[in-house]
């Protein structure tokens, strides 16, 4: 197996979970915020909520499907290119993957024709169950995945016999040391960009000049969660570190750009470097004496771990690390920068005139997706060289095709990824660019741009209770 | 109590790509049937009649996989590295067709049939190569150590490429009749008629894959023709011809939803030969489904969830089709 087949399969591997991820975060959480627009349009039977769910609900549609077939790649790509790992852990990591499409991706599939289509053939009781359904089946579909992504980074409750790992305590293996803070920090990543994307396509609309109630309601909901979320995920960020630190001190090593330690000196805090690993230490370093340790420990004495104390083929590559991290931690801030503005703007009632807030908004539409991302570049790349941390290694884990093979696979997902993702990325764009429109809910189904408005109407109709006719709509 | 529970993994994992084939059967078949149909209005329709239940057809599909990991983890590794080509070549087909569904609606007048033609083309492309993969783990895999050892073009036999065909004729029938049940008028009718000369092939790539497989291995050949196997198999065969029988009738009679009933029951008769064929082996020709087990405490903790939940999914599922049962027409928005 040379050096470029394992980089190639890793590569491949990267590059198609990098697609994926971005849209099971999206459609986790524009499910739950489906699921709140219709409570609260069945609630309070403004049509402005019906409007807006109406209009997310294609957005929805089309992250979702791209998340379904990325995804479908994932449960195979486990043993097309990492039959070692398979052989090795998939004792564990099966039967979680087996119960997450058990409990969640029929779930959504099953509910998902009735919420995007079965309007007019259930009432409005039955479609907000299916709502609940798909929103539910998000969260569970999280769950299960990260349990076992968990379980890889902080592995309990097996024994290994024979080569291969034997489950002895599920509750152990589920509900591992990493896994209550990688999850609570995923599903509120997930929130938070689904929030940043909603408020920016809210801003842009203002910006142009179009405005109505729903756009309005779109920004401040969408604040409002930011708000709450952003600080909230700084502190489950924090408190994450620090599992780290008791379970994967090379990472941390390699996150801080860290190392070695002067012994009884407390340790620095690298603001900005070059981590280079090759000549083991950082160009271009700014580090503040004893702030890591402060941090990181909250100590005035006590050390971090430093990369020199772990064997040069056991760490992972804190040159990406080191950044990808920087990253997420800066994009955060800003995000948080961003909810404390809005709250300055309410309280002058300015938040729909603002135009530096509302071009502040747009701009970090994206952040939450690239904060996630580099966030999880951080945790994945830190866990390098093993894929079961502490039990075995990538490079024991990869199936040993050729690099004419890994080429030509590779190459193909490159193509077919940009060329239908990338179109499926410019389809939500043209959807965000028409905006909600007064009316949304009465244009028909969930798919219905180029539709005879007549007819739809007609079907609209028959779901309608006549108070939900847009009376309140004439403000705009 | 000690349950066999290799043998109901087995079992499991056997329903669930049977429902695979059967549903998402039907669905890939409309994208290879789409040819057929130039019609806008037409294609609109066909499409609208999967729409809402597609993405559940699929996920059969991920249970496969996923239970394959869970229960039989060897298997899982050895079988997909085997085939690595042409699965990665059928994901990235139903990518395309799949993403079509939404984009299809999304797209601008003009960029329509790039859509559809990435469902004609990914529709057909994911099940020939699905039929590939069949023909080939038929054929045998090569391992030692419990490693694949064979090339990387192993799957390419004159007998893959035989089920490859086979298998894109099979959906073919499942979509036309799944049409007849859904549709009505024009487009109906030409599903009548495409219909009678697609089960007229796919009998005959039955009785060739029938003669062709025991050819293929002694082991297979002693299967079906030893005593007494041979009496208990016959009826096998016999309910197939039985079938075609009842589906011409159907179709001459014009009957609306059994002609789709009798393909389904062609298709299983079909699945379940080669079932018959290299059972109780999971990589042919011969590491058993004991070989390749997971430990114990895997294979008891995922059939808990398993038999509990597969039958929940069953009824929703079943709601669903219920919810969106009927004729689809040019009337029906759910795009």
């Amino acid at each position: 197996m040379s050096d470029l087949a394992l980089d190639l399969a890793r590569i491949q591997f990267g590059f198609t979970i990098s697609f994926h991820i971005v849209f099971p975060a999206i459609s986790i959480g524009l499910a739950s915020y489906l699921f709140v627009l219709e409570a609260r349009w069945l609630m309070t039977k403004q049509a402005v909520f019906l409007d807006l769910y109406h209009f997310w609900v294609k957005i929805f549609a089309l992250c979702f499907g791209m998340g379904v077939v990325s995804g479908l790649v994932m449960a195979y790509q486990f043993g097309t290119n990492w039959a070692g790992f398979s052989t090795f852990a998939g004792s564990v990591t099966g039967p979680l993957l087996a119960y997450e499409v058990l409990t969640a991706f029929f779930l959504e599939a099953g509910f998902l024709g009735v919420m995007l289509f079965g309007w007019s053939r259930v009432g409005p009781g039955i479609h907000f169950a299916a709502t609940l359904m798909v929103a539910l089946g998000t969260l569970i579909s999280a769950t299960w995945i990260l349990a076992s992504n968990s379980w890889m980074h902080t592995p309990q409750g097996i024994e290994i016999i024979n080569g291969q790992v034997i489950p002895v305590d599920w509750l152990a293996i589920i509900f591992n040391p990493s896994f209550p803070y990688r999850f609570i920090h995923m599903v509120l990543a997930a929130y938070l960009a689904t929030a940043l994307l909603v408020v920016s396509a809210a801003a842009w609309q203002i910006l142009q000049g179009n405005t109505n109630v729903g756009i309005r309601k779109m920004l401040s909901m969408g604040m409002w969660m930011v708000l709450i979320v952003s600080p909230i995920q700084a502190m489950v960020g924090d408190f994450h570190g620090l599992n780290t630190l008791k379970y994967q001190p090379a990472k941390i090593a390699a996150i801080e750009g860290h190392w070695e330690n002067i012994p009884g000196k407390a340790s620095p805090l690298v603001l900005f470097g070059w981590p280079d690993m090759a000549a083991e230490k950082n160009h271009f370093e700014v580090a503040i004496p004893t702030l890591g340790s402060l941090i990181l420990r909250h100590s005035l004495t006590e050390q971090i771990p430093a990369l020199k104390d772990f064997a040069a083929e056991d760490r992972p590559n804190s040159t990406i690390v080191f950044w990808t991290f920087r990253v997420m931690v800066g994009l955060g801030l800003l995000m948080i920068l961003l909810s404390l503005f809005s709250l300055w703007a309410r309280w002058k009632k300015d938040l729909y005139q603002n135009k530096l807030f509302l071009r502040f908004a747009l701009i970090m539409g994206p952040a939450g997706i690239v904060a996630m991302l580099a966030g999880w570049y951080t945790t994945e790349i830190g866990r390098q060289p093993w894929i079961v941390y502490g039990l075995m290694r990538t490079a024991d884990a990869v199936t040993k095709h050729s690099v004419t093979e890994l080429s030509i696979s590779l190459t193909l997902f490159i193509v077919i990824y940009l060329l239908v993702f990338g179109v499926g990325v410019i389809y939500l764009l043209r959807l965000l660019r028409i905006g909600p429109k007064p009316n949304e809910s009465l244009q028909g189904d969930a798919f219905s741009i180029n539709k005879n408005e007549v007819e739809d109407f007609i079907i609209a109709a028959e779901f309608h209770p006549p108070h939900s006719t847009p009376s309140e709509k004439k403000e705009d | 109590m000690n349950f066999d529970l290799p043998l109901i993994w087995a079992i499991v994992i056997l329903f669930g790509i049977m429902m695979y084939i059967m549903m998402d059967g039907f669905d890939l078949g409309i994208g290879i049937l789409y040819p057929f149909f130039k019609d806008k209005t037409d294609r609109d329709i066909m499409m609208n009649t999967i729409a809402p239940v597609w993405d559940g057809n699929e996920t059969w599909l991920v249970l496969g996989g996923a239970g394959l990991l869970a229960a039989f983890p060897l298997a899982y590794s050895v079988v997909l590295s085997a085939f690595y080509m042409p699965i990665i070549l059928m994901l990235l087909a139903l990518i395309l067709r799949g993403v079509a569904f939404e984009f299809r609606f999304k797209a601008h007048e003009n960029e329509r049939h790039f859509w559809d033609k990435a469902f004609i083309f990914g529709s057909i492309a994911a099940t020939w190569f699905q039929g590939l993969i069949l023909g080939a783990y038929i054929n045998g895999i090569n391992v030692i150590d419990g490693k694949y050892a064979g090339g990387p073009l192993d799957w390419i036999t004159p007998f893959s490429l035989f089920t490859a065909v086979g298998l894109v004729v099979t959906y073919a029938l499942l979509g036309s009749t799944w049409l007849i049940m859904k549709t009505s008028g024009e487009l109906q009718n030409n599903s009548y008629r495409l219909t009678r000369i697609l089960a007229f092939i796919l009998l005959a790539i039955i009785v060739v894959v029938s003669i062709w497989t025991p050819l293929l291995s002694n082991q297979i050949a002693e299967r079906w023709f030893t005593l007494p196997n041979i009496i208990w198999l016959s009826p096998i065969p016999l309910m197939v011809a039985c079938l075609f029988y009842q589906l011409q009738k159907s179709l001459a009679a014009k009957a609306n939803t059994s002609p789709f009933i009798y393909s389904l029951g062609m298709v299983f008769l079909g699945y379940l030969g080669l079932g018959i064929s290299i059972w109780p082996n999971i990589i042919p020709p011969n590491i058993s489904i004991y070989t390749a087990s997971s430990p114990h405490a895997s294979q008891s903790f995922a059939l808990i969830g398993a038999l509990i939940i597969i039958p929940l999914i069953l009824a929703y599922t079943a709601w669903g089709y219920y919810v969106f049962r009927g004729k689809v027409s040019k009337d029906d928005h759910y795009h």
